[in-house]
């Protein structure tokens, strides 16, 4: 059935009840099944912390993606599947912290591109700076392209965050 | 109240009747109040898996919930494999379970396993009851989960404390779930697209599954009326025998890896096919992208994941089998569509050309010097209870083949087998919960002499309660699913599928103060079966049969419906693809 042509990139949304054991549910759920999970991050969001959002992004053929949702809303604690990639636009946002360790020419170069990005310095050191950056996955990746090749770096990704733009908003989150 | 009594009336106000369990220490409480009252009923068991094979028949055949109750740590692990057969083949049970009190919980405390973590995989939602204050919600909420949607098993892990712990009790209706609420009405869309599509086929089948029986004896009738009221021709998949009556002569017998040559073919060549409360199981599908490959789809299912997870299909209904085949009923007598008559008389008289085949022909010699053949046992074996209402389980391998395809059902939720997990060591037990749910019907464990010794502890639960259960067991000394594989796809090498050091069945029997009783020759078989039909208790029957017979039709693994194999004369022609043979 898996046809490589036709591999989609999803960003979901998945609200559920907070309690414990239920990331384990979901993350079983994929590995049991074979699905893939590019990155997933998990926080409550509601005021009483009853609700948390897991945002994933996974891929897969279209037939795939729609199993992957049905299988979740198949579990008991899950309240809501909302798959972003599908239901209009939305805006994706990762954090990144990159250590960069160098020195001469090579600090100054790095210094520049970060302020090209707008990534900010959080902390410096004599042969080293960590840069914080958030964005798009596309402008982290080209970030991080460029900061391999001028020295040793050390990487720490959150995942992506996901919302829906415009009016709508999801009920309990 | 305590805990455990709290579980024990939450299972009464429930309305359960019996549990099937096995003591240990992290359970004692729970049996201390089990010991205190009178309202439900215990079935000690002899091994937890039997515990929950004998909740599975139960359910199976009373539409009730099954409960299991074991200790933790190796009771819960011996529980595993009934769990995954109950959610393999959507049975609802409850299956409590003893935990080390909280405090000791992940320290590796004597008798603790992870029981939440290792059955979250194999059910279809688990508890942990850390406060006794949450107990009756769970309990209440576990017997809603497990028997609403698409049912299957739920696990509640009791650790000791909140079993001794004090605590206010609530009833039933003061429980709701806030957020699992499956849809069980189609949309009227969808039903209006289906009858127009049912109503213009030329060359239409129905597909029949499990899902039905679990959906209730109504939306059986249901199904059943659809069919009568179509004229159309209509199969059914292992778990679904019985849904509608195999008199009606629409019904093409079972479909499948081992189903008839009619049915198979119908779904190969089908220009409509509605499937309802059916999964397109690999068993039934065959080489995927050769299934059925000229038919429109309509697929009726109350699971959403079900629908487009094998075979994609063009009209899916997300609903409940008896609710929406009565959307279909209804509209269907509105519209009042007019059907293809002719078409349908050459389809007809295609299937029965098929049907001319007799795929299921077997030759039974009748002198002393013949040996019994498989089919012909369990052929008299229907013939001589057919008029019994009888319950019939299975184990897993040949004999459950030709179990399915020689034992005819007028009823659901008379055939209990496991279907999905394939689970040897089923029957046995299922039966005992059979039984113990119709103490004065007919039940019979049709086994094979390899699935009967995994479960055969069970013998002692069945001697202990008395318990009519007949053991009718199809001895050919072999795995013979096992063997009839090595024969033909690895070179006749007989790899450890000979059923060595068997015991004597009819001692073993008497051992445990039941009768047993032997066939070898085919004009003893009417008269063996006639006589454990008279004895009132248990009875094991070594019916000795031949050990070369196979199980055909064949769809061997990889290969499609209108490549299926009929046996006998045909199997030389026959070979077999390397990709079919990494199939299981």
């Amino acid at each position: 059935m898996t046809n490589k042509s036709n591999i989609e990139r999803h960003v979901m949304a998945v609200l559920v009840d907070n309690e414990p054991g239920v990331l384990a549910r979901v993350v079983g759920l994929f590995s049991g099944r074979g699905y893939n999970i590019e990155s997933l991050t998990v926080a409550t969001v509601s005021e009483d912390e009853s609700v948390s959002r897991i945002n994933l992004v996974t891929s897969g053929t279209p037939m795939i993606i729609e199993q992957i949702k049905a299988q979740l809303e198949r579990l008991v604690p899950i309240r809501e599947v909302h798959d972003l990639t599908e239901e209009g636009p939305h805006v994706e946002h990762e954090l990144t912290l990159v250590k960069i360790t160098n020195a001469g020419a090579e600090r100054r170069e790095a210094l520049r591109i970060a302020d090209i990005f707008r990534a900010r310095v959080v902390d410096t050191a004599v042969d080293s700076f960590v840069f914080s950056l958030t964005g798009s996955p596309v402008k982290i990746e080209s970030f991080l392209e460029l900061m391999r090749n001028l020295g040793d770096v050390e990487i720490a990704r959150s995942g992506v965050v996901a919302i829906m733009r415009g009016e709508k908003r999801k009920r309990d989150a | 109240m305590s805990g455990a009594e709290m579980v024990i009336k939450a299972l009464a106000d429930q309305g359960v009747e019996v549990i099937f369990g096995y003591p240990g220490g992290a359970v004692l409480p729970l049996y201390d109040a089990i010991f205190k009252q009178n309202s439900v009923r215990h079935i000690l068991v002899r091994h937890e898996q039997g515990a929950v094979h004998m909740a599975e028949g139960y359910a199976r055949s009373t539409g009730k919930v099954g409960v299991v109750l074991v200790t933790s740590g190796p009771g819960a692990t011996n529980a595993v494999t009934g769990l995954t057969d109950a959610l393999m083949d959507s049975v609802p049970l409850i299956c409590l379970t003893g935990q080390v009190p909280t405090h000791l919980i992940g320290n590796d405390a004597f008798q603790e396993a992870d029981t939440t973590g290792i059955t979250r995989p194999c059910t279809k939602h688990n508890y942990l009851v850390k406060d006794v204050d949450d107990l009756s919600a769970v309990m209440h909420e576990a017997f809603y989960v497990a028997a609403s949607g698409r049912p299957g098993p739920v696990v509640i892990d009791l650790p000791k404390d909140v079993q001794f712990a004090e605590g206010e009790y609530f009833g039933p209706d003061e429980v709701t779930h806030r957020h699992y609420l499956p849809q069980t009405i189609g949309d009227p869309a969808r039903i209006a697209e289906a009858v127009d599509l049912i109503a213009g086929a030329k060359k239409p089948i129905f597909y029949i599954g499990g899902g039905c029986v679990n959906a209730g004896p109504e939306a059986c009738k249901a199904v059943s009326e659809l069919v009568r009221m179509t004229g159309y021709p209509a199969t059914t998949t292992l778990m679904g025998l019985g849904t509608i009556p195999s008199s009606l002569p629409q019904w093409l017998g079972m479909l499948g890896m081992h189903g008839t040559y009619e049915a198979n073919l119908a779904m190969h060549g089908c220009d409509v096919m509605v499937a309802i409360g059916a999964r397109f199981d690999d068993r039934v599908t065959g080489r995927i992208d050769a299934f059925s490959p000229d038919s429109k789809k309509i697929h009726i299912d109350i699971d959403p994941s079900s629908i487009n997870k094998n075979v994609a299909v063009d009209v899916p209904i997300v609903g409940d089998v008896g609710e929406v085949v009565g959307q279909i009923l209804d509209s269907w007598k509105n519209k009042d569509p007019k059907i293809d008559s002719k078409a349908l008389e050459g389809w007809w008289k295609q299937i029965e050309e098929w049907r001319a085949v007799d795929c299921l022909r077997y030759e039974q010699g009748q002198a002393a010097t013949d040996t019994i053949k498989p089919q012909y046992a369990i052929e008299r074996l229907y013939e001589l209870t057919k008029d019994r209402d009888a319950f019939i389980t299975t184990e897993v391998g040949q004999h459950q083949m030709w179990a399915a395809q020689f034992y005819k059902f007028e009823k659901p939720n008379h055939w209990m087998t496991s279907g999905g997990l394939g689970t040897m060591g089923y029957g046995l037990p299922a039966a005992v919960g059979v039984q113990v749910g119709h103490p004065d019907a007919l039940v019979v464990d049709i086994a094979g002499e390899g699935s009967t010794m995994m479960n055969i502890q069970e013998l002692g639960t069945i001697a202990q309660y008395n318990l009519p259960v007949k053991i009718f067991i199809i001895n050919n000394e072999w795995l013979g699913m096992v063997r009839q594989w090595q024969e033909l796809l690895h070179g006749a090498r007989y790899a450890e599928s000979y059923s060595a050091g068997l015991p004597d069945f009819i001692k073993l029997a008497e051992s445990y103060g039941m009768r047993g009783l032997r066939a070898t020759q085919p004009d003893q078989v009417d008269d063996v079966i006639k006589q454990m039909l008279e004895i009132d208790g248990p009875v094991i029957v070594d019916m000795v049969v031949s050990k070369e017979e196979n199980c055909f039709p064949m769809i061997p693994g990889g290969a499609a419906h209108n490549e299926i194999m009929l046996g006998l004369n045909d199997r030389e022609e026959q070979t077999q693809s390397e990709d079919g043979m990494v199939l299981v």
